[in-house]
């Protein structure tokens, strides 16, 4: 039997490239708005990935509709449509998340991991990472820590 | 058997109906509260059904009567119903434990209208990942419990949930579209996602792009499952939660990731190829992990740390791809999720009496509060694996598997299980000294506990304990259920038969598309699907 024809479409695969690649980059942004942004592209890279995925393009997988021979592959398409509504959902999720950021906040930018602030502060003094009730230094709870955590911004980080 | 399947879509149907019900009566706590309890027990119920029904082979359901791999099934072998019942039983017992929190504080500021709906779709997306028989099924499996979670972890979007939600979200969405491009490149190589047909066509197609499919699986799985380099979003998102939330993430969303790595493993990628590197990851994971714990001065970030320390145990197991180690890590995840869940549950009420999770603040509990002790030294003994516990027992099989392998990265990992088990009695009895014995540094506040949240408590206590004096027929229930993932073709046979497709309509070897089935000729050019060379000649 003859296989399909799943050379893929150059225009395609460059526009796959291109998606990804500005997708990544917005990835590694601080503020939530571009990685949205970012994983919105990726997303659709990923979708048109399927589309490569599904072999060449063809007629309307409708028996009576297409010849069977001529048809496209379906089943990629109906995965695209599943991703595409998810991805929805989460845009409109993460949106949401990155408004209440700017109410609070003022802006909607990533904090930095808790436990990494914490490494650089106790190596910047060299200290032990815990205190017992026997080292006389002033202890600070995980909660304050993060309630510090929050305004990293206005110490003007990059 | 067959007069059964039914059984196998209702722990997904069901929470989701009651989602939709309880969200339609958000004006009616009280009936929100009947319904979730009623949907979580019924899946209970359910899943122990299908525990006996996959003790004699795997249920298959084609759904929407589509034949196997042109339609999408429902697969329910041992460990599916395992994990199914074990999670249904946690989630039960942490929904009472929140509902005992709700009652008790009045939940004025929260909006618990959708805290009911919320937590049920999160228990059917679980339920769908344990059973999806299909590869993009997974994916929405993981989309349903991880939007969920995305939910649940911000509830109430306080300023600290918002910038650990931030975190968890950025990191789950890069986690789910790498799933998402492995699933097109596995379609692209191989013309199906269904795992019984993938399983058939995966050893045919090139090994150089068969370890790349492997290799982004293991990556978007590793995320969820947070394996060592893929870890660290995880003590640092889960804690902010509120108790119940945090402890329904800890003992079961890390444990889809694991059992998705362990069907993958098994049934895909059987040449075991990556098995020295999951050895490696597996080291990596248990002794940094622990380390983490050990520097902690919260109980919360303490547990998020020896959390991630255990997964390697399950990696552990599942590396050395031998029936001895997958059923000690099928033993083992079965533990972690009960054992896991309660001391964050106990951290709960440690919090509410203590006024705090920090260690430097709290001190003296187990005179004020002995019932509490109690609570918390069961699990925690557990948890760090002292005999006759199920913890150890788990351990021991995974080290009697590792002994048996015999190689030299074998006996390191071994070795490693050891001191990692060692470095965890050693955080959770620094952490039992100063939050039970130490002198509280100031008094603590006064305060009562709720029967009503310590009810559920002692009963998930209870389902720990009970795992222990029920650990032998477990442990070779979880045995079995290894030799059933080692036999490849019991899957393959209980999903496609014998004639290359499963029940219900489409049974024909042309691809209906699914507009209507009326049998047409065998088309030359199938698209994308070449089981027409294998399946010819099948009735129409």
């Amino acid at each position: 039997m003859d296989l399909i024809d799943t050379s893929p479409n150059l225009l395609l695969v460059l526009a796959i490239g291109v998606l990804f690649t500005t997708g990544v980059y917005l990835l590694l942004e601080r503020s939530l708005t571009r990685v949205l942004i970012g994983f919105i592209l990726i997303g659709n890279g990923a979708n048109l990935l399927f589309l490569v995925a599904g072999g060449r393009a063809g007629g309307a997988p409708i028996i009576g509709d297409t010849d069977p021979a001529d048809m496209s592959d379906p089943l990629p398409q109906a995965m695209v449509l599943t991703a595409i509504v998810i991805t929805l959902a989460l845009t409109a999720f993460v949106l949401a998340m990155a408004y209440r950021s700017w109410q609070l906040h003022g802006h909607d930018e990533v904090q930095d991991d808790l436990e990494d602030k914490r490494i650089v502060r106790i190596a910047a003094k060299n200290a032990p990472t815990y205190n017992d009730t026997d080292s006389e230094e002033d202890s600070e709870s995980a909660d304050e820590q993060a309630a510090e955590a929050r305004d990293e911004t206005e110490r003007g980080t990059p | 058997m067959s007069e059964y399947t039914w059984l196998v879509p209702l722990p997904v149907v069901m929470p989701l109906f009651a989602a939709g019900l309880t969200l339609a009566l958000y004006r009616h706590p009280r009936a929100q509260r009947v319904i979730s309890v009623l949907a979580l027990s019924l899946m209970v119920a359910v899943g122990v059904g299908l525990l006996f029904l996959a003790d004699s082979g795997p249920v298959v359901v084609d759904i929407g009567g589509w034949a196997a791999p042109v339609g999408i099934d429902l697969v329910a072998d041992r460990l599916s119903s395992l994990m199914l019942t074990v999670s249904s039983t946690v989630m039960l017992c942490v929904l009472l434990y929140s509902l005992g929190q709700g009652i008790t504080d009045g939940d004025e500021a929260a909006p618990v209208s959708i805290y009911h709906p919320t937590y049920l779709v999160l228990a059917a997306g679980v339920s769908n990942a344990f059973l999806a028989g299909d590869l993009f099924n997974l994916y929405v499996g993981f989309e349903i419990l991880l939007a969920a979670s995305y939910v649940l972890l911000t509830l109430g979007g306080t300023g600290e949930r918002i910038r650990a939600g931030s975190i968890y979200v950025i990191v789950a969405l890069l986690s789910s579209i790498i799933f998402l491009v492995a699933i097109a490149l596995v379609y692209a190589a191989t013309g199906t996602v269904n795992l019984a047909q993938l399983a058939q066509r995966l050893p045919e197609i090139d090994p150089g792009v068969a370890l790349v499919l492997q290799l982004l699986l293991l990556l978007a799985f590793g995320i969820k499952a947070a394996i060592f380099p893929l870890s660290a979003w995880l003590p640092d998102s889960y804690p902010t939660a509120p108790a119940p939330v945090t402890a329904v993430f800890a003992g079961l969303l890390t444990k889809v990731g694991v059992y998705a790595i362990m069907r993958t493993q098994t049934l895909l990628f059987t040449d075991g190829r990556l098995d020295t590197l999951l050895m490696w990851l597996a080291l990596a994971t248990m002794v940094i992990g622990i380390l983490g714990a050990v520097a902690q001065s919260d109980i919360k970030r303490l547990l998020s740390f020896t959390l991630v320390s255990h997964i390697g145990y399950m990696l552990f197991g599942i590396a050395l791809a031998s029936q001895a180690g997958l059923g000690a890590s099928i033993f083992y995840v079965a533990h972690h999720i009960t054992v896991q869940t309660t001391l964050f549950l106990v951290v709960g009420l440690v919090e509410r009496r203590g006024g705090s999770t920090s260690l430097d603040r709290l001190g003296g509990l187990a005179k004020i509060a002995p019932g509490l002790a109690i609570l918390f030294f069961i699990p925690a003994m557990n948890l760090a694996g002292i005999p006759p516990l199920s913890g150890f027992l788990g351990k021991v099989g995974l080290l009697e598997a590792g002994v048996a392998q015999g190689t030299a990265l074998a006996y390191t990992l071994v070795v490693g299980s050891v001191v990692t088990s060692l470095l965890t009695l050693y955080a959770i009895v620094k952490a039992w000294n100063k939050a039970f014995w130490q002198t509280p540094p100031e008094p603590l506040p006064d305060a009562t506990l709720p029967g009503s949240m310590v009810g559920p408590t002692a009963a998930l206590v209870g389902v720990g304990l009970l795992l222990t004096v029920v650990a032998g027929p477990l442990y070779s229930y979880s045995d079995r259920a290894a030799a059933t993932m080692q036999d490849t073709s019991q899957y393959i046979d209980a999903v496609l038969g014998p004639d290359g497709r499963g029940e219900g309509d489409s049974t024909d070897s042309v691809p209906n598309p699914g507009i209507d089935n009326t049998p047409v000729p065998t088309p030359s050019g199938t698209p994308a699907d070449d089981s027409s060379a294998t399946t010819d000649g099948g009735d129409s």
